[in-house]
């Protein structure tokens, strides 16, 4: 069947088993290759994606779920070439090693600044235990998140 | 006209990677597609021992989209996975075949593979095959295991793989005399690496060529290329393994395993592209396991708490096969027993027993962090029974600076590093400094003292992480067309920021900036050579590669420089991309590319590892009504020689502590008593997440370089994990001091910290 949604701010239609998962579509019929999969059972949240500005595991919803909405991967976060205020603050805080985790973690760390830009530590860590990262310990990640949230506190972002 | 300048290594450098992760532009093997290309899935064994009746494909085969069913019986004569460390003859009979012919050892091995035009078609055939297993009777640990009744190998004519014995001066004589000695019982769980990116290979034959290529190589491509041309009955020339980014390694991934066979062979097969990624549960009853050990172990000291000796035997639950590493923890943990401890008298022996469980092999400091564990588990007993401070009993036994170089222990059967040496350390120094910014002082007072319902503990714990194994790494530098520097180097990237350390050692070597210098890494289309990522070694070897091969770049362009300007070459300076004289006329190194100016070297170092070393100190609080471990406080210090990049040194200390204290506490591959695997998932196996432990903190130190190269660089990749078992043991011990609890068992899970906080 066919579906159509906007992603990255450009509308897609594509055809689609009803079995296929949104993650599997993205990365597959779309080739946004930058959503990963890591556990496809909803556990590490590497293929966290934004739906209609939520965070959302696209490997525990069908594509023909996402029928009509829109969609930001992590190809989406940054306008430009240049790195957002969040991705900035990770680079700087080394909040990234492999970078497999990584899109999951920039996804679901802006849907939560979007929302809430003043969200605290406890909060911040409390939201990422949801994204599982085995290189970094996490400490240097909710660094970033913290130093980032000037910028969504100014509505600087992305 | 600058000179050579040390900008970069030393300072904190953004990394050159992240300019892709952060952006979605990372491709990792996952990330490939090529037309025509075809999917792979991998049948395998549901139970854990026993005799394959009949493999029907039929079913699979009649499935639209199926193109091939590949078993034992497609392939003919089973290649064997060959070990790649501590290889010896007595390993042949345990060495894994590529695919199960008639036997199954394990739960997970392969039985089949199915190539279709999806990876859910290729799941579906899967689950089509007929598959009919006789089982057989299940050895489900290393206890059954050493009764020898049920054998894996019946050619072998014992389940005992392999015993390593490590030995120093004469223990049993030491015990004999000792004014104190004690024994105990430790047990390290079953844990696992657990990248977060699952394996995956894409193969690629040409059948005009007779060329095979292989993406999605890691940690040591040119070894597994040997590997897989010698299976395929191909000239290495004709296989070439690609490295793409690497979602995280720690020892597991890279490794050559059977998937590394099969999908190449399918792929040649079939005549078209094959792309296999493994799903997570396949991923943790297929990739390597690691840490399963049992110590019945002894201690002897002096009534002031010198360490006279230590003596005992650790027996290693194996699985089904020993792999490519799988002797390397087992032989570790007897060498490494003794830590950074001053110990004249040393015997440990340790038993490698095959069991019907998923194969092991290394997981980031293997060996280390089990002896470690209950090293320093030994010397809190014995502190506690000899009525002596432990942190100071530590102080005291710790290897003096003027110790260096010093000696381990011998282990037998002997490798290349069957006698090593500490290089270089003041190990008392990282110890008062790790106390002093701890606070352990005011701490210390709060041991075994119940606050607001919790017990409080604190302990210190001291270790030696070894780095630099040789026996070379291969770096060449090319000058190109546009004045920058290309550097290809035999190491590989696993996540660890390989590109910027190589970079940063590079421009500092030749005066560019860093901006000017690409780094490629890895893949066997580089370099003749490559040694790659394990043992902490790619910033000692590969590092001191790039520096050596960049001095010689520089000279190649001041003796072109020469040439053309007219002058002696010791007149050149190099320098802002230019090479000319002081003051005079110069040219831009762009101008000198035309030459073809390019320079290689081969760093050895003699098989002489480096040493860092370090300590650490934890504060937990003990729930006695719930069992959980709560860490108030955990301070890591680490004298690493020095250091290239602080933020990516940082980044592995801390991180390495992390995974430590998800070994320490929560992760547990459970396995039935029928080899069934019952932690199948990533919510069955725990790891850390964000609000486990957010109280870390790390200083490292540069206070004693290594003598083994000449960056001064020490291996320090794993330091971080090796002393957590122990560490948080012992502060949980200190918390329930008073309820006399005496923590052996990993993990700490609240369980089994609630039967120690309940004692009968």
């Amino acid at each position: 069947m066919t579906i159509a949604f906007t992603v990255n701010g450009k509308r897609v239609a594509v055809a689609v088993e009803p079995r296929l998962s949104l993650a599997d579509c993205l990365r597959n019929q779309l080739r946004l290759t930058g959503t990963h999969l890591g556990c496809e059972h909803g556990v590490c949240g590497a293929c966290t994606v934004l739906v209609d500005g939520e965070a959302v595991r696209s490997c525990l919803i069908l594509a023909v779920q996402a029928e009509g909405s829109e969609i930001v991967t992590i190809e989406g976060l940054s306008r430009d070439d240049g790195l957002s205020p969040l991705q900035t603050a990770f680079r700087k805080h080394h909040a990234l090693q492999c970078g497999f985790c990584t899109p999951g973690i920039l996804t679901t760390a802006h849907a939560l600044l979007t929302e809430e830009p003043d969200a605290g530590e406890e909060r911040i860590r409390s939201v990422l235990s949801g994204n599982l990262c085995r290189c970094t310990g996490y400490i240097p990640i909710v660094e970033a998140i913290l130093e980032a949230r000037s910028a969504y506190q100014k509505g600087e972002q992305p | 006209m600058r000179s050579l300048l040390n900008r970069y290594i030393g300072s904190p450098i953004e990394r050159v990677e992240d300019l892709r992760f952060l952006r979605g532009r990372g491709e990792y093997v996952g990330d490939l597609a090529r037309p025509g290309m075809l999917h792979a899935a991998i049948l395998r064994s549901p139970v854990a021992h026993g005799r394959i009746r009949r493999i029907e494909a039929a079913p699979a085969l009649a499935i639209p989209g199926v193109h091939a069913v590949i078993t034992a019986a497609e392939i003919g004569a089973l290649p064997r996975i060959p070990l790649r460390l501590q290889t010896s003859p007595a390993t042949e009979p345990f060495r894994q075949p590529v695919i199960a012919r008639e036997r199954v050892r394990y739960a997970g091995e392969p039985v089949a593979v199915v190539v279709a035009d999806s990876a859910a078609l290729a799941e579906d055939g899967v689950d089509a095959i007929r598959l009919e297993i006789d089982e057989l009777p299940v050895v489900a640990d290393r206890h059954v295991s050493a009764r020898h009744e049920t054998l894996l190998f019946e050619e072998a004519g014992t389940n005992l793989a392999m015993k390593f014995t490590a030995v120093k001066g004469d223990a049993d004589a030491a015990f004999r005399d000792a004014h104190y000695t004690r024994r105990a019982r430790f047990r390290v769980q079953r844990h696992t690496a657990l990248p977060m990116e699952p394996r995956g290979l894409l193969a690629e034959w040409d059948a005009a060529s007779g060329r095979m290529v292989v993406s999605g190589a890691a940690k040591v491509p040119f070894f597994n290329r040997r590997t897989v041309a010698a299976m395929l009955g191909l000239p290495e020339s004709a296989v070439d393994l690609i490295e793409n980014d690497v979602g995280g390694g720690f020892g597991a991934r890279g490794e050559f395993y059977p998937e590394d066979f099969l999908i190449p062979f399918a792929a040649r097969s079939v005549g078209r592209p094959v792309l296999w990624l493994e799903d997570r549960r396949e991923h943790l009853l297929a990739m390597n396991h690691a840490r399963e050990m049992e110590a019945e172990v002894e201690i002897a000291c002096a009534s002031d708490g010198t360490i006279l000796a230590l003596r005992g035997e650790v027996y290693v639950d194996l699985g089904a096969y020993i792999r490519t590493n799988g002797l390397t923890a087992p032989r570790n943990v007897a060498q490494f027993f003794s830590g950074p401890y001053h110990i004249p008298n040393i015997r440990i022996g340790s038993s490698a027993l095959v069991t019907n469980k998923t194969p092991t092999g290394t997981y980031r400091a293997p060996g280390r962090y089990e002896g470690s564990f209950f090293c320093e588990r030994l010397i809190e007993l014995a502190a506690r029974d000899l009525g002596i401070d432990s942190a100071l009993m530590r102080r005291r036994n710790l290897i003096a600076d003027n110790e260096m170089p010093y000696k381990l222990a011998r282990v037998e059967p002997g490798d290349l590093y069957a006698e090593t040496e500490c290089d270089s350390g003041d190990y008392a120094h990282a110890f008062d400094r790790c106390l002093a910014e701890f606070g352990w002082a005011d701490k210390q007072k709060l041991q075994g003292r119940l606050i607001d319902g919790r017990y409080h503990g604190v302990a210190v714990a001291c270790f030696i992480e070894g780095g630099g194994a040789g026996p070379k790494e291969l770096a060449r530098l090319t000058l190109e067309g546009d004045g920058s520097v290309t550097v290809a180097v035999g190491s590989a990237a696993v996540g660890q920021g390989l590109e910027t350390v190589m970079a940063q050692i590079a421009a500092d070597s030749l005066g560019l900036a860093i901006e000017q210098v690409r780094v490629l890494h890895g893949s066997t289309t580089l370099l003749d050579e490559g040694y790659g990522a394990f043992h902490s070694r790619s910033t000692v070897l590969g590092g001191s590669a790039v520096s050596e091969a960049a001095a010689l770049l520089v000279e190649k362009i001041r003796a072109a420089a020469a040439q053309r300007l007219g002058c002696a070459p010791s007149d050149i300076e190099i320098g802002d991309g230019r090479a000319g004289l002081r003051g005079g006329p110069s040219l831009a190194l762009a101008e000198l590319a035309a030459d073809r100016i390019e320079a290689e070297y081969a760093f050895a170092n003699n098989h002489r590892h480096t040493y860092a070393y370090g300590t650490v100190a934890a504060h937990v609080a003990v729930d006695p009504g719930t069992g959980q471990v709560d860490l108030l406080d955990y301070l890591v210090v680490e004298d690493v020689g020095r250091i290239v990049n602080p933020l990516t040194l940082h980044g592995q200390v801390i991180g390495a502590t992390v995974q430590g204290l998800g070994g320490a506490l929560l992760e547990d591959l459970v396995y039935d008593e029928h080899g069934q695997l019952l932690a199948g998932t990533l919510a069955d196996y725990l790891i850390p997440t964000a609000s486990d432990f957010p109280n870390i903190r790390a200083i490292s130190l540069e206070h004693r370089p290594s003598p083994t190269n000449p960056l001064g660089v020490k291996g320090a990749g794993e330091g971080g994990i090796i002393p957590v078992g122990g560490v948080i043991a012992n502060a949980v011990a200190g918390a329930l001091s008073e309820l006399g609890a005496a923590p052996d068992t990993l993990p700490l899970s609240p369980p089994r910290v609630w039967r120690l906080a309940h004692p009968q």
